[in-house]
């Protein structure tokens, strides 16, 4: 057994608290540790990935605690991969909180940013659902530090809203585990899925309706149809850079998704039977023609990518509520994919903001600073989102519709005109924010901004993370391919956590 | 005894709800205050409602109350407390910043606009 498993937990969870009490007053000190701590996490999630793929499913049991009692955290690959993706988005957006002086609008910025990079990865890496209500609040709470940082009306009265929200999701999830813990009389993941499948008929009912409380909760996570109407509001109210990582905070949703119902509620587990995907798909399909319409209707670049996000949800529901290894590997490709292009957008929203002094499209201004560089990297980044060719966007979708071969029917029509939706909606704002953009005379010049280099790198960074994982496309789906047939083999998974013999 | 919990948790819930539904945020934190009791009850209740049992088993012992449900409750409750302390310093920053506490404002396009910089 590593002990390297839990530093993606505990060392996010140390810094942050050192940040809040040793460094409170000390904004570069706060940057350095913050920064070397986002780095010390990326390259141990490295490591976490790469003993991920080469050997099976590994526990990590707190307190020694044999599993079914104590609490354990599960490495395996789909857990090392979402943990990758978390930190490398974080360092991104964490070098352009530092460029772009965002850090220095409010306090504590760092300490809330680790302390929700620990909430992030506990969610990935727990085997155990209780533990994972847990992970979820320690990313929420931190969420809602983040999500009201460097204050304004606007900003609190969103926040609000958003916490409201998130404590009815919380109050439903521990309702959904007191139910299962009522049937099943466990909550480790692995034991519940050998629970689940042994359960005489009779109890069947009640274990239905918490695997579907559950959905519901993930549906608030993942921004799903009827429940997708927080995000715009708090994600267009949220500060650039927070947002963008909020772009991750949906994918757990996803994740849980994913784990939830390969590995406890399969579609062969008797109690459920397809009954999720049933559910799930109809859904999926709605929430991405909902996300395609707002992009097009959109008053604000925030708010249009925003609601891109809700498509990008969509489409990824979509690709996983068929529950097949090929649909799988293909949502994994596409969660990937979507976190990045959307975290690009969102940043990118916020340099036009800065910029410009408005978001709004619904009326042209003159051209912004640096205007051309970020026309092109807006052009990068609304092609990756829409699914237009040669980036990665293209490759998801295409893997999606692959995937959805038995659905011509319904998903191929759905995800083709929310893609052409999507392509108008961002032509139109370009065109308002970049093309038609022209001084006037008479204009006052406004202000220029910091032309900083760093925030720009960020993005770069981003877009060359966009760019790799286009041409490394074959070797990338390799590995989901081979994630997404442990999924649905679970057997090394629950092996993993040496339950003792039922009796 | 089952009957007094079940009615409890259902009547909290009933009413918790009721006061999430409404325009200011003060009932919407008492209905939220509301629901987490009645969801920490429920939680309780899930491990079996026994009486006099010992919590852990013995050869002697007839039966035992499950430990676990009450373990899982005292999170919870910590939890919703903490939650509860957010959540009221937020609405009380956005009262003093907005001038009203209204939580149903819709988020319109005004919203967005003027926040970043």
């Amino acid at each position: 057994m590593t002990h390297w498993i839990i530093v993606p937990v505990v060392l996010p969870a140390v810094l942050g608290a050192l940040i809040v009490l040793a460094m409170r007053n000390d904004l570069l000190l706060q940057r350095v540790f913050g920064l070397a701590g986002t780095v010390a996490l990326t390259v141990v999630a490295l490591a976490l990935l790469r003993a991920a793929l080469l050997y099976p499913p590994e526990v990590y049991l707190l307190g020694n605690w044999p599993a079914p009692f104590g609490i354990v955290l599960v490495l395996d690959r789909l857990a090392a991969l979402l943990v990758l993706l978390t930190m490398v988005l974080a360092l991104f957006v964490q070098l352009y909180a530092i460029g772009t002086g965002w850090d220095a609008q409010g306090r504590h910025f760092h300490a809330l940013f680790q302390f929700q990079l620990m909430g992030l990865s506990g969610a990935f890496l727990t085997g155990d659902l209780f533990n994972l209500f847990v992970f979820f609040e320690v990313l929420l709470i931190a969420s809602y530090g983040l999500m009201i940082h460097g204050g304004g009306r606007d900003r609190l009265r969103a926040g609000v809203q958003y916490v409201a929200f998130n404590l009815v999701g919380s109050t439903l999830f521990l309702f959904a585990l007191a139910t299962i813990y009522s049937v099943t009389g466990t909550l480790n993941m692995a034991d519940l899925a050998v629970k689940v499948a042994l359960l005489p008929q009779g109890d069947a009912a009640l274990l239905r309706v918490g695997a579907m409380l559950l959905l519901v909760v993930f549906a608030i996570k993942g921004a799903l149809v009827p429940l997708q109407f927080w995000l715009p509001g708090t994600y267009a109210a949220a500060p650039g850079p927070v947002a963008a990582l909020f772009a991750v905070m949906t994918k757990v949703g996803a994740y849980a998704v994913i784990r939830v119902y390969t590995l406890i509620f399969p579609p062969t587990a008797p109690a459920t039977g397809p009954m999720i995907g049933d559910v799930l798909l109809p859904a999926a399909l709605v929430t991405l023609g909902i996300g395609a319409v707002g992009v097009m209707g959109a008053g604000t670049l925030a708010r249009q990518v925003a609601f891109a996000a809700i498509a990008s949800m969509g489409t990824l529901f979509t690709a996983t509520a068929l529950f097949t290894p090929q649909a799988t590997a293909a949502a994994l490709y596409y969660l990937l994919h979507s976190t990045l292009a959307t975290a690009i957008l969102f940043l990118l929203a916020d340099l036009v903001l800065a910029r410009r002094g408005t978001g709004t499209l619904r009326q042209v201004l003159p051209p912004v600073a640096q205007g051309g560089l970020l026309a092109a990297l807006f052009f990068a980044g609304a092609i990756a989102l829409a699914g237009l060719p040669p980036l990665s966007g293209f490759a998801g979708k295409l893997l999606i519709l692959q995937a959805a071969r038995d659905h011509v029917a319904t998903v191929w029509p759905v995800i083709l005109v929310t893609s052409l939706l999507m392509i108008l909606g961002f032509a139109a704002a370009g065109s308002t924010l970049f093309w038609k953009a022209h001084a006037t005379p008479g204009d006052r010049e406004r202000e220029t901004p910091s032309t900083a280099a760093l925030p720009l790198v960020a993005v770069f960074g981003l877009t060359g993370c966009l760019v790799a994982l286009t041409v490394f496309a074959g070797p990338v789906l390799r590995v989901l391919d081979a994630t997404a047939a442990d999924l649905y083999a679970p057997a090394p998974y629950i092996a993993a956590n040496a339950l003792p013999a039922q009796d | 005894m089952e009957y007094l919990i079940a009615s409890g948790v259902g009547l909290m819930t009933a009413a918790g709800v009721y006061l999430i539904l409404r325009r200011h945020t003060f009932p919407v934190i008492v209905g939220l205050a509301l629901l987490s009791y009645a969801v920490n009850l429920f939680i309780f209740a899930s491990g079996r409602v026994a009486i006099g049992m010992p919590p852990i088993l013995t050869k002697g012992a007839a039966g035992y109350t499950d430990p676990l449900t009450q373990a899982l409750v005292l999170t919870a409750i910590v939890i919703s407390f903490g939650m509860s302390a957010v959540i009221v310093m937020m609405a009380l920053g956005a009262f003093l910043e907005t001038g009203h506490d209204r939580i149903d404002t819709n988020d319109g396009e005004s919203n967005g606009e003027g926040v970043g910089d």
